[in-house]
Formats: structure tokens, C-alpha cells, sequence
């Protein structure tokens, strides 16, 4: 073969690479670049590429081992991670052949998951990239995956709003917007499990049915809407306030177990819902009971117990006469009465 | 029909002619709700309800607001992700037309449960093309037909497209391509949103 001939040999097959592989490099023996595809002018210009050695211009991530060109020869077929030596250092993947003729090699180079980046920083369009290459498809793919993902985000979060307000229904008392008994359970069974300090009221408001009886239903509900907005004032963000009966509520003091803080609270409470409230032209008087127990007294706690010991202070409060507080201790035990609501209750 | 569809029907109405007129047509459709969800699947005779609807709220025959639909899910910026995920079917208007093809399967290949009818290609010389599509409830050729015109007119190219309806539900566009580069169109950035 003459040089002539070998020269449009060289030419023939570079032409062939450019259409089949248009990112490969051809490397002479001596460690040259002599040859770029044409969407490699698209990372750097032709200069960046000619003349240059292929270590000036690639750095070879992995294998690490090969800086010589004749250790690169030897990872012939394995599977290459580069990167452009001067910014941006766009990753790029390869394999390297020997050359056909002469004693250099041909490297083939793609993006791989680097496509996204690289298409930021070069001007990049589908004619870059051989027809039989499948990145067009995968752009299309990402595009498409991510838009019917977006999609499915957006339901799933409205979703998880409708689901939320229908918990936050659940857990609602309508009449007074004050958590409800479920609400109450949950919260105090998390508290107990947690090993929280708190203190627990129970309040049970007097005279409350007498004002249904003779006032009507309408003046009862604004009585409970106007003690539950006392009972929120009086308590912080931290507290639940859940009415958890007719005219019963429960109030968890979240670290809360200071006697004087607590007796304060409630005497300031009690004396808010003795505050005349007025329906329709008419007064409505109430007052209330409150039963304390803090959870530092309990070795262990137990939600059913606490709750039945809140319900022993508020009976011993209720037999003292009615508006007033009380801690539960075991010697209210001592009085048999308080173990039970005083009669005639029901028409308090 | 799969809420993509009905959801492509309910921001068409509301970007083109408001929340208000989107509001009367479910009111004729009937359906007990006022929003589609793109994700969920919905009764074929829910979408029938809804054009009904829309021909009634839009006073245009519904043909013409297919088409309309068509030419909206393309050319408005509201709804760009469509207009690029055809846009990757070819470099060139005739590189499109050749991709439509596999257009059911790329739909798939997004959405799995996205079933569109099936579409042939057939080229009688380098400006004469027809696209022949397979039964549908709801006339997919009028949209197809909106869908085309507008992509024309992405790439830049000069189209003159006939609808034609075919025996069993079939319909057909003829399409001559007048010409390739008319205008300059559209561009279109293979990183979209990240360039």
C-alpha cells in the first residue's frame, strides 16, 4: 500500500468512525492525539484535541493504574472512566481498541450518566449522537418518567391534605373545634409510652345540665364554645384541651408537675367559668370541678389508672361543695364517698 | 380514558376560556366532582360526558374543539412537557411524522397504563404522507389533527392536512408537506430545563 493509498484508507475509516461513534479519539504510538469525532468539537475545540498527548488531555479515573501509553494499550477492551483534564471535568466513559494500522489506539467515549450535566454545559442536539445510540431515548425517558412522576407527587400530596383533614375531623370535637376523647386516648397513651412528665385535669363543669334544661340547647352549646375558649386561654400551645363527655373535659399539662403552678391554673380557670355568659337576653351561670393527677407520683403509668384516680379529685372537689381543685393522693381513698360521684350528680 | 386525557380537557378549558367555563361544563357533565386527577382512570362515558359539555359551553361543533385541543397541548406554554417529549421523536418534521409509529409505545413507556390508539404511517413520496389511526371513543384523529398542525409549526415546516373518516371507527389525515423549512420554528434544547 502506498503512503497515498494508506492516507485515504485512514481518511475512509475515520469518515466511517464519525458516523458510527462520533465521540471516539484516535491515539498514534506515540501517545498523540491525530483524530477527534465530531461531537467531541462539541466539548472543546479542535486545538483542545490535536497534537495534544491523550494524559495532557484526559485524566483516567479507572483503572488508575495505566499513565504510560503503553499501559493503556494493555487495558484493551476493559471498561474506561475519564475525565477532561481543565473544566468543566465532564465524566465520560470509554473502551479502547488497537488501532488497525500502526501501533496507536482507538478509544470510543460516550457520556453515560454525565448526559444530564453535559447537556447543560455543551450545546448538545440529537444529531450528536449516533443513530443506533440509545441517550436520545433516555432523555426522552427522564423527561417523560419525571413529568408522570410530578404528576403522581401532585396527587399524592392532595391526597395526604384530604387524609390529614379527615384525621384532623376525626380527632375534632365540631361543637367546640377541642380535640376529642380519641384524640385525648392517643395523646396521653404517646406521653405515657414516651415516659413524659405532665399533669392530667379532669374537669367537669357544675350546674352545666340545669342551664340545658332551662335555657335550651342552643344557650348550652354557647356555654361549652365559650368554656372552651377559656380553657385554650388558659392553657398553652404544648397542653391539650379535649372534651371528652357532654360537659367533661380533659386537660394534659405537657412538663408540667409544679402543685402551686397547677393549683393556680386551675383556680384561675374555675373562677373565668364562673363569669356570667350571656344568651339570648338571659344569664347563664356555671361553674366547674377539677380533679388533678401528675404523672412524677406514678411509678408506672397507666392510662386507665390515671384517669380514674383525675376521676377520684374531681369527686372529692365536687363533694367539698362544688368550684374547687384537688391533687389526687391515696388518702382520698380513706373516704369512701369520693369514690363515687355524689348523688344526685346527674341534675347537677 | 386515562386521567392524562381528561386532565389535557380540564386545562385546556381552563387556560383557554377560564375557571368559570370549566366550572359550567362539569356542571353538564354531571360526574359528582369537578377535577380529574392525571394519575387516576376514569369511564370512557365520563370523557363523552365532559365533551358533550364542552361543546355545549363552547357552542363549536366537536370536531373543532378536538382539534382546538390538539393545537392547545402543543402550543401552549402551560403544557410545554408534551410539545418536548414529541420533539425527541425526530430532528425534522418528517423525521416526526416517521417517529408517530412508535408514538402509542412511547406513551406507554411513560405512563404504563397510557393506552392511545394504534397509528401507521404510510409515505407515498417525500411530501405525501397519510397517518392512519385506529378506533377510538372519542374521535383521537380531530386531536391528532390540532396535534400535527401545531407541530408544523414548531419545526417550521408547511403543511396542508385532510381529515377523512375510515369503515369500523378508523380515521385518517392526509398529509402534504409543502414545505420543510417554511419558518425557522421552535428550538428545541435537548437538556430543556436544565439548559
Amino acid at each position: 500500500m502506498t503512503v497515498i493509498e494508506e492516507q485515504e484508507f485512514l481518511e475512509g475509516a475515520s469518515a466511517a468512525m464519525d458516523i458510527f461513534c462520533p465521540m471516539h479519539i484516535f491515539v498514534s504510538a506515540s501517545g498523540h492525539i491525530d483524530h477527534v469525532g465530531p461531537t467531541m468539537l462539541k466539548l472543546r475545540p479542535k486545538e483542545a484535541f490535536l497534537g495534544k498527548r491523550f494524559f495532557e488531555v484526559f485524566d483516567l479515573c479507572r483503572p488508575s493504574t495505566a499513565a504510560t501509553m503503553e499501559g493503556l494499550k494493555a487495558l484493551h477492551g476493559r471498561k474506561l472512566h475519564l475525565q477532561l483534564r481543565d473544566a468543566p471535568r465532564t465524566d465520560l466513559k470509554g473502551v479502547l481498541v488497537p488501532r488497525m494500522r500502526g501501533d496507536g489506539i482507538a478509544i470510543n467515549l460516550s457520556f453515560g450518566i454525565s448526559i444530564v450535566d453535559a447537556l447543560a454545559e455543551y450545546p448538545l442536539t440529537s444529531r450528536d449522537f449516533a443513530i443506533t445510540d440509545p441517550t436520545i431515548e433516555m432523555l426522552y425517558l427522564i423527561e417523560a418518567k419525571s413529568a408522570a412522576m410530578e404528576a403522581s407527587r401532585s396527587l399524592n400530596q392532595r391526597l395526604q391534605g384530604a387524609m390529614i383533614a379527615a384525621e384532623e375531623q376525626a380527632y375534632t370535637d365540631t361543637l367546640t373545634g377541642l380535640k376529642n376523647r380519641r384524640a385525648m386516648d392517643h395523646i396521653l397513651g404517646r406521653l405515657i409510652e414516651g415516659e413524659k412528665s405532665f399533669a392530667l385535669m379532669h374537669l367537669d363543669l357544675d350546674f352545666f345540665k340545669a342551664v340545658n334544661d332551662t335555657m335550651g340547647h342552643a344557650a348550652g352549646d354557647t356555654v361549652l364554645q365559650k368554656v372552651a375558649r377559656i380553657l385554650v386561654e388558659e392553657t398553652r400551645d404544648v397542653d391539650t384541651v379535649a372534651r371528652v363527655g357532654g360537659d367533661e373535659f380533659v386537660l394534659i399539662f405537657n412538663r408540667l408537675t409544679e402543685r402551686d403552678e397547677l393549683e393556680e391554673i386551675a383556680r384561675r380557670m374555675i373562677s373565668r367559668l364562673e363569669e356570667p355568659v350571656p344568651h339570648d337576653g338571659q344569664i347563664c351561670r356555671i361553674s366547674g370541678s377539677i380533679g388533678t393527677v401528675i404523672s412524677t407520683d406514678y411509678e408506672a403509668l397507666d392510662a386507665v389508672r390515671l384517669l380514674s384516680d383525675a376521676d377520684i379529685a374531681l369527686y372529692a372537689s365536687k363533694h367539698k361543695g362544688r368550684a374547687c381543685h384537688t391533687f389526687y393522693s391515696d388518702d382520698l381513698l380513706e373516704d369512701g364517698r369520693n369514690l363515687a360521684p355524689p348523688v344526685g350528680r346527674e341534675a347537677s | 380514558m386515562h386521567g392524562l386525557i381528561n386532565t389535557a380537557l380540564q386545562s385546556f378549558t381552563r387556560d383557554i376560556y377560564g375557571d368559570d367555563a370549566w366550572a359550567q361544563v362539569m356542571n353538564h357533565a354531571d360526574l359528582g366532582f369537578s377535577e380529574f386527577e392525571a394519575m387516576l382512570i376514569y369511564e370512557d362515558e365520563q370523557t363523552c360526558a365532559v365533551l358533550g359539555g364542552l361543546e355545549l359551553v363552547l357552542r363549536k361543533p366537536r370536531e373543532e374543539v378536538l382539534e382546538d385541543i390538539g393545537t392547545y397541548l402543543v402550543s401552549n406554554p402551560k403544557v410545554e412537557s408534551l410539545r418536548r417529549l414529541l420533539r425527541f421523536g425526530g430532528v425534522n418534521f418528517i423525521e416526526f411524522l416517521q417517529s408517530l409509529d412508535d408514538l402509542p409505545g412511547r406513551a406507554r413507556l411513560a405512563v404504563s397504563d397510557l393506552d392511545l390508539p394504534v397509528m401507521e404511517l404510510s409515505e407515498y413520496s417525500v411530501e405525501h404522507y397519510a397517518l392512519t389511526l385506529g378506533a377510538s371513543s372519542v374521535g383521537f384523529g380531530h386531536v391528532m389533527l390540532g396535534l400535527l398542525r401545531a407541530m408544523a409549526d414548531d419545526y417550521g415546516a408547511l403543511v396542508m392536512m385532510e381529515y377523512g373518516e375510515l369503515a369500523a371507527g378508523r380515521e385518517r389525515i392526509e398529509i402534504r408537506l409543502l414545505e420543510t423549512d417554511f419558518t425557522e420554528g421552535r428550538s428545541f434544547h435537548l437538556g430543556g430545563k436544565a439548559g
